[in-house]
């Protein structure tokens, strides 16, 4: 019996129907706004998705990944692809029911695995040259692929071009959302604490050594990526779901950085540090709005204020809120070494 | 011989550049001998080690292990071979914990995917089990198991090139390669290391080959000792023998003793 996968599908099981309790429970709360806290919610969640996928790459394998943008751009466009141009003509001939709207998560879910692994394909062909590159050098490359992706996407009219395509099916919600949160999350939790987590940790430590215990460490930078990559796509994929709208300019450079920014705060290696900065950020980016209105200012400080606090917590705490440990370590400490 | 050599060197030379490292390095270890090698400061010893374990090609000349042609494998293959090794700077996964050090040592035997890691599956479980277990094992002969879950670097130095020797034997090799193991160590600590240096290739059946600069060490273990000079070998032979090598006392004792 391999009741190991039965467990996991338990598992999963049981996950699946917490997240459908919570979203029936989010979609009641009567308080003015309700809606506008669902979106800062779900936005929350996607940027969970893309600051652990990443971490992985960063944080774990140690390898400065700068094009994470891109490989979501490659997800958003696979999955907004299928949903837009075959997925969705073929729902609408189907009558109203329980039947269609079974058949639509299915197909949802299969067009957001194939926007992964479109994602993880790009991750492949572009991490397999520019892996044997090292620290600055990679990431200038990986900035430079991640900008490729965009202007190509930018120069496909059948996706929309410059102009966008609009009209993605609205798809995505609380559910799927927070069900590649927890996906996203036991994956990189269960692949650090297996022999193939220790490869990748062994490579961002030292390269040298690694290769000496016979880890073949181009193989181990690849595979991050391409795990890495797969999820970003998969949060690009419920982006364009969830905003029913996607744009070349959503994943310019600025967005890696975001991404990026979320890793190191929470501190590299840290799953849920990454989680963790994911959430502090994305409530300060859309609590820094009401600044402008409460102070009555003529200009929008938001962006400056963030630059600040950003500015402040690395210098207070220059390895992250979470160093390199895990939210249950703090809470259990173990005996001996220092701290 | 019958049996194959665990290493063997023949004609080996390196240049960088104008400058020959290393030229006609010859040697043959054979399975369970502990060989020295030596030199001054500069005389290629690391080099010799570099290049045996696939960090540096040689530009001429073979080397094989475990009678296998390493000229076009690379530095992970050698170790698949069975050529495991330490460094002369102490490179231990500093923020790992020496349990997850030891078991990177043992990465070539713990056969899984991603696949099985993600899904916990019957060989992931094996093999972490079994990963698990010889760790600690390891650990605990070099009496560091009490501190299995700490991170390296917060071991004293002797400690880290402990671990490092052990997470060097968890590759099972056949041919252990210590870079200066004893740089650094008191002399307390020394004749322990000496001691178990020699256990070791006793309870594993292994060779050994032994990059030092403390005599003491050298002469105390090593059945054969090969001395290298400005990239040459200058001697070759038993411990006594070295000692009363003119050539080695004027290029390597004789100098210390000016010093």
């Amino acid at each position: 019996m391999r009741n190991w996968l039965v467990r996991d599908l338990a598992g999963i099981a049981v996950i699946s129907a917490v997240l459908v309790g919570i979203s029936y429970f989010l979609g009641w709360i009567p308080i003015p706004g309700m809606a506008y806290y669902n979106r800062v919610i779900v936005t929350i969640g996607i940027n969970i998705i893309l600051a652990v996928s990443l971490n992985i790459i960063n944080g774990h394998a140690g390898q400065f990944s700068m094009g994470h943008a891109g490989f979501m751009a490659v997800g958003a466009y696979t999955s907004a692809y299928l949903t837009y141009f075959h997925f969705q003509p073929f729902l609408a001939t189907l009558a109203e029911g329980p039947g269609r709207f079974a058949l639509q998560q299915a197909l949802f879910l299969g067009a957001l695995l194939a926007g992964g692994a479109a994602a993880g394909i790009a991750g492949w062909v572009v991490g397999l040259p520019s892996l044997r590159l090292r620290g600055d050098y990679l990431a200038i490359v990986t900035l430079g692929f991640g900008e490729i992706i965009r202007v190509l996407i930018l120069n496909i009219d059948k996706i929309g071009g410059a102009r966008g395509l609009s009209g993605v099916p609205a798809f995505a919600n609380f559910f799927w959302v927070y069900f590649f949160v927890c996906i996203v999350i036991i994956v990189s939790w269960r692949l650090v604490r297996s022999q193939v987590g220790r490869a990748f940790l062994a490579v961002r430590e030292d390269e040298i050594a690694a290769e000496a215990m016979g880890v073949n460490t181009t193989h181990y930078k690849v595979q991050a990526f391409v795990i890495g990559s797969f999820f970003a796509g998969i949060a690009g994929g419920l982006l364009g779901h969830y905003l029913v709208y996607l744009n070349p300019g959503m994943f310019q450079f600025t967005k890696s950085f975001e991404a990026i920014v979320m890793v190191v705060l929470g501190g590299m290696g840290s799953i849920s540090g990454s989680v963790l900065a994911a959430v502090i950020l994305t409530v300060a980016l859309e609590g820094l709005r009401f600044v402008k209105e409460a102070f009555g200012l003529t200009s929008d400080p938001r962006m400056v204020i963030y630059a600040i606090v950003l500015i402040l917590l690395m210098r207070l705490r220059p390895q992250g809120l979470l160093g390199n440990r895990e939210l249950g370590d703090f809470f259990r400490r173990r005996k001996g070494g220092d701290r | 011989m019958t049996v194959t050599a665990v290493l063997e060197a023949k004609g080996v030379s390196i240049r960088f550049g104008g400058l020959t490292a290393v030229c006609d390095f010859n040697l043959a270890i054979q399975p369970t001998e502990l060989v020295g090698l030596i030199g001054p400061n500069g005389a290629g010893k690391t080099t010799v080690f570099n290049m045996l374990t696939g960090v540096y090609k040689p530009t001429e000349g073979e080397i094989r292990v475990s009678g296998v042609n390493t000229r076009t494998l690379k530095a992970f293959d050698i170790t698949k071979l069975g050529a495991a090794r330490t460094f002369q700077n102490i490179r231990v996964f500093k923020s790992l914990s020496l349990l997850d050090n030891v078991k990177i040592g043992g990465h070539i035997h713990y056969k899984y995917s991603w696949a099985d890691s993600v899904l916990h599956s019957i060989t992931f479980r094996e093999h972490e089990r079994q990963a698990e277990k010889e760790a600690l094992e390891l650990l605990s002969m070099f009496d560091l198991d009490h501190r299995a879950h700490d991170e390296a670097k917060s071991l004293p130095y002797g400690d880290q090139r402990r671990l490092e020797i052990a997470r060097a034997l968890a590759a099972k090799p056949k041919l252990l390669l210590l870079d200066e193991p004893a740089a650094g160590l008191n002399t307390g600590e020394t004749t322990e290391l000496m001691q178990q240096i020699r256990a070791i290739r006793d309870k594993f059946g292994i060779a050994v080959l032994l990059i030092e600069h403390n005599m003491e060490l050298v002469m105390g273990i090593c059945e054969r000792i090969l001395v290298l000079n400005y990239g040459k070998t200058i001697a070759h032979g038993r411990p006594e023998e070295i000692q009363r090598n003119p050539v080695v006392i004027e290029a390597y004792l004789g100098e210390a003793v000016e010093v």
